[in-house]
């Protein structure tokens, strides 16, 4: 397969094919990180740029790490420290990161489509880290990776997702990959926070955890966000652990087996219990030390399609 | 593309195999710390068959490992199809070993270079011999092999391509001639 | 001066006229249309297998000025709608200041007449700042010389002071053309909610805010017995309502724009901002669905909503990006490639829409070419293909949701007021 994608937006832009080819080649990666000398000169000479308009720690450090482990120099921006609050337009933000000679950028934003908007106006490769509500493709590949890991196959698997599906860029890309390989996945929140026509995504919908939990062979728990200067927060939490909290005696009734991810940072005690965080079933720090795989081979692959993209000109 | 002679056959590839193991043997007399890493993906197919070979002159396991270069090739910005990158698989400490490097073809020298990279990242062994089951020449660097199944004089058009029974159904070396296109 | 159309394919539905004629046109009026015309002239045109027909009259255009002479100004919106075929255009009041005062009226008149290259009507704010919270002084706007009424890019939120302003504009025999939108239940939206909103995780919104809003204000203009017009709608829902008002016989009008029916949200999925207008794109279900409501009458005028805006605000972050493209351009070439050209209108048809039936709802003596009217006259190329390119707009702002399609219909001559206008000289 000629891997020829400059850019990784979204997984609604993968195929199937592709999707496995990048897991494949995680899987590849994986072994890097458990040697002495965690670096491979794969990325030697290379620049990454983290553009992050938003906060975020895991997602850059991971990013960072896998970087690194490919031997690629790492900047950092960030919108506090950055030209960006002078007024600076996404497109010159990014043409200037090219003039630097840049390879590519890892861009994490708070508008959907940013980086959509960025990958049409450079000619280096843009890496989404999560835009908006719209897509976190490393985030799913990681989770798909990890379910891959633990069960053998995403063909058939039952996979549900619980929380917040309106504003989760995670679950949106998580959909994608998921139905891409075959798997069967369910949605289950409130009302409110599942969006207009998702089952045309492919997905069906609940509103019942515990029907949510049911069948499923994994289960995909999304941090919730409440305002954080709102006074009916706290109640709201604690309602919401109620009524859709991962707790052990809800697992009681889920498959034996069942393996509990969570894309972090977790709230315990609000969408998912201590005791399962914490438990057998989970492997959410799984899921973090895979995502360094999967991001070394989303750099890699990235790199080498713009290194033939360059020299097709 | 055409196929000009073939220079071994399964016989002599097996004969060649069972002389290398007994020139590693003598050269490393004591096989305690003795191991063989093979270079995906044919060195590592002969690899396995020579720690084979030892084991049945020597009695002794050998540790086998499998090298994948594609991270440390100098080359990958000039590649034009895509690299599938696989595991490299050393599942031992490599650290004051001898390690017996194997591969099926030595050409340029660059693929032994990045082996040579990649494995002192994973360790300090004592040495590092080379084997190869063909030297065609054209060296662009500075290095030799310690034990060569056959020294084969090629012209640049030429191709060695090592076939073996793992990966391609029958085991024999055969030299291809390019079309001058 | 004397100007004579030769050998065209003439359609003048005011005449029911669909026939190869010539027409002779004499100082600024249409002096003959008959075959075979036989009399010396400044200039004779060759229309042999062209279509000839009344220019285009355009009821919603956003001219820019004054206030944002950086997206458009009167010279250069009316030198696009000459490219264009169009020679009428309403101009929308949400400039700044806004056409809420006789004295901003007078200001825009005075720019009007010293740059406009075609006929170009004001209309008026229906409340002060277009805020809706007070009323304009309906009757001095009409004074001032404004055409018609309206809070384009707002909507009256209060139905006491909506139904006010219908009262008063009928009394001063003005149009009130609205633009019908609930902002509460459009929530901030940046397409149309639903599937695509869901794909590109933006919010949306909804048809709703659109067709209710519609279905108040036609209840308002009953209740105030006077003539009201839909603009730029873009859902069937809208359509139903607007049909069955017609069938009970209230004096309602609407328009679509070209975009609202060639165009649906999944033109949308690139993020491309050039697509983003206020109201959105919809599925295709709708833009079908009007395409039908063009052809059984239901919607009575193609209109283009020209929004310009500069690349700055576009080339930015979709959700940040201003709403409205520009449309003045294609407007005619878009009908034609998908009205005409597939069936749904014949010609007579087409340019009832875009010509006859605004100049109706607008109340001006327009659209026909009835000898003794104005010479307001475009020659199209039915046949021609073209492809839109940046670099061929005439418009200051270049955000066209059509940028490298291929249309149909190349306008080779717009005649405004008797005189050759297009191409420029």
């Amino acid at each position: 397969m000629l891997w020829t994608k400059k850019d990784l937006l979204g997984l609604e832009y993968l195929n199937r094919e592709e999707i496995e080819f990048v897991l494949e080649t995680a899987a590849s990666f994986k072994e890097v990180s458990t040697r002495d000398i965690k670096k491979v000169p794969a990325l030697r000479g290379k620049t990454v740029v983290n553009l992050f308009y938003e906060p975020s720690t895991r997602t850059r450090v991971s990013f960072e790490v896998a970087a690194k482990r490919l031997s690629a120099d790492v900047i950092n921006i960030a919108t506090e420290t950055s030209s960006v609050r002078k007024g600076e337009t996404l497109i010159d933000t990014g043409k200037n990161i090219q003039a630097l000679k840049a390879d590519i950028i890892v861009m994490r934003h708070n508008y959907s489509g940013a980086p959509t908007l960025l990958a049409r106006n450079v000619d280096i490769s843009v890496i989404n880290a999560g835009d908006g509500w719209h897509e976190h493709p490393t985030q799913a590949l990681l989770d798909i990776f990890t379910l891959k890991e633990k069960l053998g196959t995403i063909e058939g698997l039952k996979v549900s997702i619980i929380g917040d599906i309106s504003h989760s860029r995670v679950a949106r890309s998580n959909i994608w990959g998921l139905t891409k390989l075959g798997a069967k996945v369910s949605v289950c929140a409130p009302k409110m926070l599942i969006p207009q026509a998702i089952e045309r995504m492919g997905v069906t919908v609940t509103h019942d955890v515990d029907e949510a939990l049911q069948e499923a062979d994994a289960v995909n728990v999304l941090r919730m966000q409440f305002e954080r200067d709102n006074q009916n927060a706290f109640p709201k939490q604690l309602e919401y652990f109620k009524n859709f909290g991962i707790t052990e005696e809800r697992l009681i009734k889920a498959k034996k087996n069942i393996v509990v991810m969570h894309p972090g940072p977790i709230n315990r005690g609000i969408e998912i219990s201590s005791a399962v965080a914490d438990g057998k079933h989970s492997v959410i720090l799984e899921q973090v030390t895979n995502g360094i795989a999967v991001r070394m081979a989303v750099l890699f692959l990235a790199a080498q399609a713009n290194e033939k993209v360059d020299s097709r000109q | 593309m055409r196929e000009k002679t073939k220079i071994l056959d399964a016989q002599t590839i097996s004969r060649t195999l069972i002389r290398i193991a007994h020139e590693v043997l003598e050269h490393n007399r004591i096989t305690d710390n003795l191991a063989i890493v093979g270079i995906r993906s044919r060195g590592a197919h002969l690899a396995k068959r020579l720690a084979d070979c030892v084991k049945k002159i020597d009695g002794k396991e050998v540790p086998v490992g499998i090298l994948d270069i594609t991270l440390y090739r100098d080359d990958l910005t000039l590649l034009n199809y895509q690299p599938v990158v696989h595991k490299t698989e050393i599942n031992f400490d490599i650290t004051d070993k001898n390690i017996i490097l194997v591969d099926d073809v030595l050409y340029t020298g660059r693929t032994i270079r990045c082996a040579l990279s990649e494995l002192i990242d994973f360790g300090r062994p004592k040495t590092i011999q080379l084997a190869v089951l063909v030297d065609r020449g054209h060296r662009e660097l500075p290095i030799r092999a310690d034990y060569v199944g056959k020294n084969i004089p090629t012209a640049c058009n030429e191709t060695v391509e090592v076939r073996l029974a793992e990966s391609d159904g029958c085991d024999e070396v055969v030299i291809i001639e390019k079309d001058n296109s | 001066m004397k100007l004579l159309i030769k050998n065209g394919r003439v359609i003048d539905p005011a005449n029911q006229r669909d026939e190869v004629l010539d027409i002779l046109i004499e100082h600024d009026t249409i002096s003959k249309v008959a075959k075979n015309i036989k009399c010396p002239a400044d200039m004779v045109i060759d229309a042999a297998d062209k279509i000839v027909m009344p220019g285009l009259i355009d009821l919603h255009v956003h001219v820019r000025e004054p206030g944002r002479e950086d997206k458009e100004t009167v010279i250069t919106a009316t030198r696009a709608a000459l490219k264009g075929g169009v020679t009428t255009v309403l101009a929308m009041p949400n400039t700044i200041p806004a056409m809420d005062t006789i004295e901003n009226v007078q200001l825009l008149r005075e720019i009007i007449k010293r740059s406009a290259c075609i006929n170009v009507f004001i209309c008026g704010a229906i409340t002060k700042e277009r805020s809706g919270k007070a009323l304009t002084d309906i009757s001095a706007l009409k004074r001032a010389g404004v055409r018609a009424l309206s809070d384009d890019g707002a909507s009256v939120d209060d139905e006491e002071i909506m139904l006010e302003a219908l009262q008063r504009a009928k009394k001063n025999k003005l149009l009130v053309s609205c633009h019908c939108e609930d902002k509460i239940l459009a929530n901030h939206g940046a397409v149309n909610l639903g599937f695509t909103s869901t794909r590109l995780g933006l919010r949306g919104i909804s048809k709703e805010s659109e067709y209710l809003r519609i279905a108040r204000d036609i209840q308002l203009a009953q209740k105030a017995d006077a003539p009201i017009h839909i603009a730029h709608i873009s859902c069937a829902e809208s359509i139903e309502i607007i049909k069955k008002a017609k069938k009970k016989g209230i004096n309602v009008t609407c328009e679509a724009a070209p975009h609202h029916f060639s165009l649906s949200e999944e033109d949308v999925l690139d993020y491309d901002a050039n697509k983003k207008m206020n109201p959105p794109l919809r599925e295709k279900g709708d833009s079908e669905a009007i395409k039908q409501g063009l052809r059984d009458g239901t919607i009575d005028a193609i209109a283009s909503d020209h929004a310009p805006h500069t690349e700055n605000e576009k080339d930015i972050e979709f959700e940040r990006a201003e709403f409205g493209v520009i449309g003045l351009e294609t407007e005619l070439a878009v009908a034609i490639t998908e009205l005409v050209d597939t069936g749904i209108l014949d010609w007579t048809e087409l340019v009832r829409k875009m010509s006859l039936a605004p100049a109706k709802i607008l109340g001006i003596e327009q659209g026909t070419l009835s000898v003794g009217g104005r010479a307001d006259i475009v020659i199209v190329n039915p046949a021609a293909e073209w492809v839109v390119e940046k670099k061929g707009i005439v418009s200051k702002s270049k955000n066209s949701p059509f940028l490298g399609r291929k249309l149909k219909g190349v306008v080779e001559y717009t005649i405004c007021n008797g005189a050759l206008a297009y191409p420029f000289v």
